[in-house]
C-alpha cells in the first residue's frame, strides 16, 4: 500500500472539562482493517474519547488523525470516513423505523437501490422488518438499540466506532451483529473501534485492545499478551487485575438525568 | 442538496405528527382575535381609526409565525436533549447544509400555521382588501418565519437544555411580539415606544402583512422588505457559525 498511515492515530491526546480531566494524556494506533477494543471501567473516558475522534467534541490538546484525516481542522472530510453507533440514543421518536433508516441513507449519500436492499437486510437481522413502519416511539429499549446499530451499518465507512453497541441486547442478537459486523471487517477491510463492557465478547472479536482508567491508558496490546502480563486465564481476569475491583461511581450530568426522566415519564404514560 | 430535503422533510413530518401542537398553538390567536378584536373593536371605531380587525388580523398572523417560527428553531434544543442532534452532526454533510434545512423546515411549518391563522381571521370576519395581493402576503410571511427560525436555531445553539427557555420566552419572544405595533397603532403611541418599535423586526413583518392584506402602511412595504431580508441575511450568518461550533 502506498498510503502507510494507520486508520486511527492518536497522540498526547487529553480532555479536561473545567478542571476535571476526563481524558488523560492517551496515545495508541489503530491500523487499517484492526479490529481494536477500547476497554476500561465507567467514567473512564471512552465516550469521550471517542466523541473527539468523530468531530463531536474538541480536545484540550493532543492530536488526532482519522484514516490520515484531522478531524478538528478538517471536519468535513473526516466525516466522510466514519460510521458510529452511539452509545446514546441517537434515534427521532417521530419517525418509523423505516424513516430512521432512510434518512440515514440518504445524509449518508448511501444509493437508492443498495439503500434499500441494505434496509432491508439489516432490519430482518435485527428483526425489525415487522414493525418497520412503526413509530421509534412505540418501541422497547432493546428494539431502540437494535435498531441504532442498524442505522449505524447502513453506510460502509472505512472505520467503524461503536460504542457498547450490543449493551442491552440478548445474546441470539449480539451474535447476529456481531457476525455481520465480522464479516464486514473481512470483506471490505472496515476497521472497527469499539467499546463494551462483555469481556468475552471482546476476547472473542478483538485483535487489539487498549485499557483505559481514569483517563490513562494502562495497558494495550493482544489479548494474549495482556493475559500473559496479568497471569490471567481470561480478558475478564486481566482487565479485573489491571484496573481493580473498586466499583466506579459515574456521575450523571444533566442531559443524562434529562433523558432519564423523560424515559420514565414515557414509561408511566 | 438531497441532505437539506431530508432535513426539511423531517421537520414537516414530525409537523404533521403531532396535531395536538397545531391545533394547541392556534389557541393563542384565537383568543387574540376574539377578546381584543370584539373588545377594542367598538373603540378603534369611535376613534375614528377604522376597523380594527383589519388592523389586528396582520398582527395576530404575524404573532402566529412568530410563536411557531421561534419555537422550531428551539427545537433543536431537544433534538440534542434526546440524542438525535449527534446522528445529524456527525454526517458527511456540512453542518451550514443542516442549518439550512432545519430552518427551511421550521419556517415551512410557522408560514403554513400563519395560513391557518389567516384562515381563522377569515372566519372571524376579515377580509383581505386585494386578493391580487395574497402571493405578496404569503411571501412576506416566509420571509418572517424564515427570519424568527433563524433567530431561534442560533440562539438553541447556544443553549445546552431548557433552563434559559423561559428567559428567551420573557425577554425575547414576548417584548417582540408586544412592542411591534402588532396591536396598537404606533403613529398614536410616545414616541419612546416608536423608537422601539423602529428597532423591533416585528414590526416590518406586521407592516408588511397589513399594507399587503388591509391596505395600512407606515412603514413602507419595501423598507420591510430591506429590513427583513437583510437581518435574515445576518441572522442566518451568525447562525451557521453558533450553529457549525456545538459541541456534544
Ligand atoms: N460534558 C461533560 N462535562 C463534564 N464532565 C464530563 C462530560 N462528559 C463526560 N464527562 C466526565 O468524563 C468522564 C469520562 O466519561 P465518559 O463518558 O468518557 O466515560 P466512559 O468511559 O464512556 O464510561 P461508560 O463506560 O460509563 O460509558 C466521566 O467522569 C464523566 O462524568
Ligand atoms: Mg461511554
Amino acid at each position: 500500500m502506498a498510503n502507510m498511515k494507520a486508520a486511527i492515530m492518536v497522540r498526547n491526546l487529553t480532555k479536561k472539562f473545567y478542571n476535571f480531566t476526563a481524558v488523560d494524556n492517551i496515545s495508541f494506533e489503530v491500523e487499517g482493517g484492526e479490529i481494536f477494543a477500547f476497554l476500561g471501567p465507567n467514567g473512564a473516558g471512552k465516550s469521550t474519547t471517542i466523541k473527539m475522534l468523530t468531530t463531536l467534541l474538541n480536545p484540550t490538546s493532543g492530536e488526532v488523525e482519522i484514516a490520515g484525516v484531522n478531524p478538528i481542522k478538517n471536519q468535513d472530510a473526516a466525516r466522510k470516513n466514519f460510521g458510529i453507533v452511539f452509545q446514546d440514543p441517537s434515534l427521532d421518536d417521530e419517525l418509523t423505523a423505516y424513516e430512521n433508516m432512510e434518512f440515514h441513507g440518504i445524509l449518508y449519500k448511501v444509493d437508492k437501490k443498495t439503500r434499500q436492499t441494505r434496509i432491508e437486510e439489516l432490519l430482518k437481522i435485527v428483526e425489525l422488518w415487522d414493525r418497520k413502519n412503526d413509530l421509534v416511539k412505540t418501541f422497547s429499549g432493546g428494539m431502540r438499540r437494535r435498531l441504532e446499530i442498524a442505522r449505524g451499518l447502513l453506510h460502509h465507512p472505512k472505520i467503524f466506532f461503536l460504542d457498547e453497541p450490543t449493551v442491552g441486547l440478548d445474546p441470539q442478537t449480539r451474535n447476529q451483529i456481531w457476525n455481520y459486523i465480522l464479516n464486514l471487517n473481512k470483506k471490505e477491510d472496515i476497521t472497527i473501534f469499539f467499546t463494551t463492557h462483555y469481556m468475552e465478547e471482546a476476547e472473542k472479536v478483538a485483535g487489539r485492545v487498549a485499557i483505559i482508567d481514569h483517563g490513562k491508558i494502562i495497558s494495550q496490546g493482544t489479548v494474549l499478551k495482556l493475559k500473559e502480563q496479568t497471569h490471567s486465564k481470561s480478558l475478564e481476569d486481566a482487565f479485573l487485575s489491571l484496573t481493580g475491583k473498586n466499583i466506579r461511581e459515574e456521575e450523571a450530568n444533566p442531559q443524562d438525568r434529562m433523558r432519564l426522566r423523560h424515559n420514565m415519564w414515557r414509561k408511566n404514560k | 442538496m438531497t441532505a437539506i430535503y431530508i432535513l426539511w422533510l423531517r421537520q414537516i413530518k414530525r409537523y404533521l405528527r403531532s396535531r395536538s401542537r397545531i391545533i394547541g398553538s392556534l389557541g393563542q390567536p384565537a383568543l387574540f382575535l376574539v377578546a381584543l378584536g370584539f373588545g377594542f373593536g367598538p373603540i378603534f371605531q369611535k376613534a375614528g381609526i377604522g376597523n380594527y380587525l383589519d388592523f389586528l388580523a396582520p398582527g395576530v398572523i404575524s404573532q402566529g409565525i412568530l410563536f411557531t417560527a421561534i419555537f422550531s428553531g428551539i427545537d433543536l434544543i431537544w433534538d440534542r436533549q434526546f440524542g438525535f442532534l449527534k446522528e445529524t452532526l456527525v454526517a458527511p454533510v456540512p453542518r451550514l447544509s443542516i442549518m439550512i434545512g432545519r430552518t427551511l423546515g421550521g419556517a415551512t411549518i410557522a408560514t403554513i400555521q400563519g395560513i391557518f391563522v389567516l384562515i381563522l381571521t377569515l372566519i372571524i370576519g376579515f377580509r383581505p382588501q386585494n386578493l391580487y395581493l395574497l402571493p405578496l402576503t404569503l411571501s412576506f410571511m416566509f420571509l418572517m418565519a424564515l427570519l424568527f427560525t433563524a433567530l431561534g436555531t442560533a440562539i438553541a445553539s447556544t443553549l445546552n437544555d431548557f433552563q434559559g427557555f423561559q428567559l428567551i420566552m420573557n425577554f425575547l419572544v414576548m417584548p417582540l411580539f408586544f412592542l411591534s405595533g402588532a396591536l396598537f397603532p404606533l403613529q398614536s403611541a410616545p414616541p419612546f415606544l416608536q423608537i422601539i418599535a423602529k428597532v423591533d423586526p416585528l414590526s416590518y413583518g406586521v407592516d408588511s402583512l397589513r399594507t399587503t392584506l388591509s391596505g395600512i402602511s407606515t412603514l413602507g412595504v419595501f423598507t420591510d422588505f430591506l429590513v427583513l431580508g437583510i437581518l435574515t441575511g445576518i441572522v442566518l450568518i451568525i447562525g451557521s457559525y453558533l450553529f457549525s461550533k456545538i459541541q456534544i
